[in-house]
C-alpha cells in the first residue's frame, strides 16, 4: 500500500476522482473511477479522451514525486506530454493508470505512463512526458 | 453521435449545444464563440482546475484536455462528420504557467484527409501572443 509522501493529489486530480492505489519504487499506480459526468459520448457512455489525458498527466507528475531523487518542497511543471490512444475505455469500469519516472536529471524528469482496464497488455492509452524541476513556486506568484 | 447527426441533417450545427450535450465538457464549463469561420473556445477559470495550489496554476491535465476539446470543435466546424472524431495521438507543449484566469483556445486543421486529420491548437490567457500551451494531434474521422 501507499506509504510514501503524504501530500494529497492536486485539486483537479481530486475533482475528476483520481486516487492513489500503490507506489512501489519508481512506479506508481493510480485509479480513476467511472463517473457519469466525465463521459464524452452520451450515446455510448465512453469517458472523454480528455479525462484520460488529464489522468495520465497527473499520474506522471505523481511518479516524479515518488522518485528516490525527488526532494520534498521542490516544485515542478509539465514541459510536454505525448499521448497515444489505443482504444476507448469500457464504460462503467474503473481505469488504472501506471506511471514510471525512469530518469531524473538536475532539471528534468522523464516519465512514461499507461492507462488500462483489465490488462496492461491491452492499453487504453500510453504517454511519454518530460517535467521541469525547480520551476518558480512563490506563494501567489500567479495572482 | 445522434445529436450531431440530427444537426447535420437540419443544417443547424450549434457548437455550444454540442459542448453542453457532453457531460465532460459541461463538467469543465467549456464555452465556444464563433464569428464567421473564426472559432474561440473558452475554459472559464474554476478552483477545481488547479494543479498547483501555491502559485496557483491550472493543472496540466485540464490544459491538455481543453486542447483536445478545442481541436475537436474545430474539426466539427470544418467538416460535415456525424461521428465524433477520435483522438489517435496528441502532443502537448506547456509554454507558460496557466494563471487562475479564463483560458482561450484556437485551432487550425493543418491537413484534412479522408480518414485522419492533423490539428494544431494554441491556448492563451491575457495576451494572445503569449501562448500558455500548444498541441498537435491526429484525429480519426
Amino acid at each position: 500500500m501507499f506509504d510514501g509522501t503524504p501530500h494529497e493529489l492536486p485539486p483537479y486530480a481530486q475533482a475528476i476522482g483520481m486516487e492513489i492505489v500503490d507506489v512501489e519504487g519508481r512506479v506508481c499506480l493510480l485509479k480513476l473511477a467511472y463517473r457519469d459526468d466525465l463521459v464524452g459520448d452520451p450515446d455510448t457512455g465512453v469517458l472523454h479522451g480528455g479525462v484520460i489525458t488529464a489522468s495520465l498527466d497527473n499520474a506522471s507528475g505523481w511518479a516524479v514525486r515518488c522518485h528516490e531523487d525527488w526532494h520534498d518542497g521542490e516544485s515542478m511543471a509539465t514541459l510536454d506530454i505525448r499521448i497515444d490512444y489505443m482504444k476507448p475505455a469500457v464504460p462503467h469500469q474503473e481505469i488504472l493508470i501506471e506511471a514510471q519516472c525512469y530518469k531524473i536529471t538536475k532539471y528534468i524528469a522523464f516519465v512514461r505512463g499507461i492507462a488500462f482496464q483489465s490488462s496492461k497488455n491491452d492499453p487504453v492509452a500510453t504517454s511519454v512526458a518530460a517535467f521541469m524541476i525547480g520551476t518558480p513556486n512563490a506563494q501567489g506568484a500567479n495572482l | 453521435m445522434k445529436l450531431l447527426a440530427d444537426m447535420r441533417q437540419n443544417n443547424t450545427l450549434d457548437l455550444q449545444a454540442v459542448l453542453d450535450h457532453l457531460p465532460y465538457t459541461r463538467f469543465m464549463g467549456i464555452r465556444v464563440e464563433q464569428r464567421g469561420t473564426e472559432i474561440t473556445t473558452i475554459m472559464p477559470f474554476d478552483d477545481k482546475l488547479v494543479g498547483n495550489t501555491n502559485l496557483p496554476a491550472i493543472h496540466g491535465g485540464a490544459i491538455g484536455s481543453f486542447l483536445e476539446i478545442t481541436a475537436v470543435i474545430q474539426l466539427l466546424a470544418e467538416t460535415s462528420i456525424e461521428r465524433f472524431p477520435k483522438t489517435v495521438d496528441i502532443s502537448v507543449d506547456y509554454l507558460r504557467s496557466g494563471k487562475p484566469v479564463d483560458t482561450y483556445g484556437t485551432a487550425i486543421v493543418t491537413r484534412l484527409g479522408r480518414r485522419v486529420a492533423n490539428v494544431r491548437c494554441e491556448l492563451w490567457q491575457e495576451e494572445r501572443l503569449k501562448p500558455i500551451a500548444a498541441s498537435h494531434g491526429q484525429f480519426l474521422l
